[in-house]
């Protein structure tokens, strides 16, 4: 009991210190996940609101893979982007296998379903409210994503916080994609892996407690920003 | 028929249009002919069509069978450009009042000095000046549906169709969007409302249509219709009745 104490406090000096070595990992994972989502939301927002407003057949069943695709099993994620970037993959030949690129690919591929149908959800519902006035007002469907988009601006922030919770706190895409290579790939979730292995408790506590905090405060964000939607929503009821 | 009116300006005109929704008719006008002056308001009891009519008109749903003909032509995107639309709930854009203004405006193409100087002759012609920079989802009722009505008439339409603006309003909400509605109708505006208020038909009509059963029972001038309606769906409405 003692040396779980110990543990924590090790943790905690590890934090309020400022590690260089802690802050280092924390930073690369920040950097790796904001620029995931980043990425996700320039594919998947304009993906979502297309399938949002567009009509065509197969849409249902495109509609049906997105939503599994949210479900997607990341080592799995990180296999087939580990088999594209490998060496003798389509993308070897880019030499990208354990390096931070290869790590933003694969939450990239795991986000982006998340991004896409969270968006076409919102979008959809949004819609429908809008149809009819935007199109006396002369506005067509192509052009009525962007008006969909920007009016579903706070929504659509929670779409992306809930791809960054995901992204941030994933681990088995990354592990095999990046290697877990210190200095180079090592990311909390990674870290916390290894160090736990190690039986470096204080470290991967101190990530623990870091990635715990990122959770709650995109979890408040999320909250925060829902409830001001339903107020909007309730305002126009 | 096209060439009935061949030369009226602003006229519009329905040729047997049918709706049917899962084998009912919803909707069976043989002829109907908007081309006098001042406001046209449409009246009925619930399920009559009025709403339906109304989107036909404007070329929101097309129907079954019939065409909606605007001076003298099939009604098409450009006819439905100088048409605007006000609709029973204002669905404006979550953004401010002066942006939902701006939005049409942009869509014109209208410069950024022409469109502040446009916006601010729209909020005075609606009373919303103070209201600019608010929230348009925070407006009360009836300023939403002034600024719905405003947004619309920024568009410079010949036609405006209204669905049942004010039913959910006060009597002093009510006011201000009726002298709204005159004054845009004054300015040549052809006005098509939808209302179940038989008093704001006394008030606002200069022809009166009335319907039940998603057909038009009789349609004539607000005098003729209201002081001696020629059938009975009319007299029953017209005298209070819970006519179906």
């Amino acid at each position: 009991m003692q040396d779980f104490a110990s543990q924590f406090s090790q943790a905690g000096h590890l934090i309020l210190t400022g590690d260089p070595d802690l802050w280092a990992i924390v930073m690369l994972s920040l950097q790796v996940s904001v620029l995931a989502v980043l990425i996700s939301a320039v594919i998947g927002m304009p993906v979502g609101a297309a399938l949002a407003v567009a009509r065509f057949p197969g849409r249902r069943a495109l509609i049906i893979l997105m939503n599994a695709l949210m479900g997607f099993p990341p080592v799995v994620v990180g296999l087939l982007v580990y088999l594209m970037l490998s060496r003798s993959g389509p993308l070897g030949v880019l030499e990208l296998l354990y390096t931070p690129t290869a790590m933003i690919i694969a939450q990239t591929v795991l986000v982006t379903p998340i991004v896409a149908a969270l968006t076409r959800q919102v979008i959809e519902m949004l819609a429908e409210e809008y149809s009819e006035q935007l199109r006396s007002l002369g506005v067509s469907r192509l052009a009525s994503v962007p008006v969909l988009l920007w009016d579903a601006r706070l929504a659509l922030v929670t779409a992306l916080l809930a791809g960054f919770g995901r992204a941030i706190a994933e681990v088995g895409a990354v592990i095999i994609v990046g290697g877990n290579i210190n200095h180079v790939t090592r990311v909390m979730t990674t870290t916390i892996a290894l160090e736990t292995s190690k039986g470096n408790l204080a470290l991967a506590l101190a990530l623990g407690t870091i990635l715990i905090g990122i959770a709650v405060a995109v979890n408040a964000a999320v909250s925060a920003l829902t409830l001001r939607t339903e107020q909007e929503g309730l305002r126009h009821a | 028929m096209r060439d009935l009116m061949p030369d009226m300006p602003n006229c519009l005109q329905a040729d047997g249009l049918r709706v049917e929704r899962n084998g009912k008719l919803l909707l069976d006008v043989p002829q109907l002919m908007m081309d006098g002056p001042g406001p046209t308001l449409i009246l009925g009891p619930n399920g009559a069509g009025k709403s339906l009519l109304l989107r036909c008109l404007h070329g929101l749903i097309k129907a079954d069978a019939g065409q909606v003909m605007q001076d003298g032509g099939v009604l098409n995107a450009a006819h439905m450009a100088r048409q605007a639309m006000v609709f029973q709930q204002p669905v404006l854009l979550r953004r401010s009042v002066s942006a939902n203004l701006d939005f049409v405006l942009k869509r014109l193409g209208l410069g950024r000095t022409a469109r502040k100087i446009r916006i601010q002759e729209l909020l005075a012609e609606g009373g919303l000046e103070t209201k600019a920079r608010q929230s348009a989802r925070s407006l009360s009722g009836g300023e939403a549906q002034r600024l719905a009505i405003l947004r619309a008439l920024a568009l410079g339409p010949e036609t405006l169709f209204l669905d049942e603006p004010t039913s959910a309003l006060d009597p002093a909400a009510t006011q201000m969007i009726e002298a709204m509605i005159l004054r845009a109708s004054a300015r040549g505006v052809r006005i098509v409302m939808v209302t179940h208020d038989v008093g704001q038909a006394r008030r606002l009509a200069a022809d009166i249509v009335m319907m039940q059963g998603g057909r038009v029972v009789e349609h004539g001038t607000a005098k003729q219709v209201l002081e001696a309606p020629q059938c009975q769906a009319s007299r029953q409405y017209l005298a209070g009745w819970l006519v179906t």
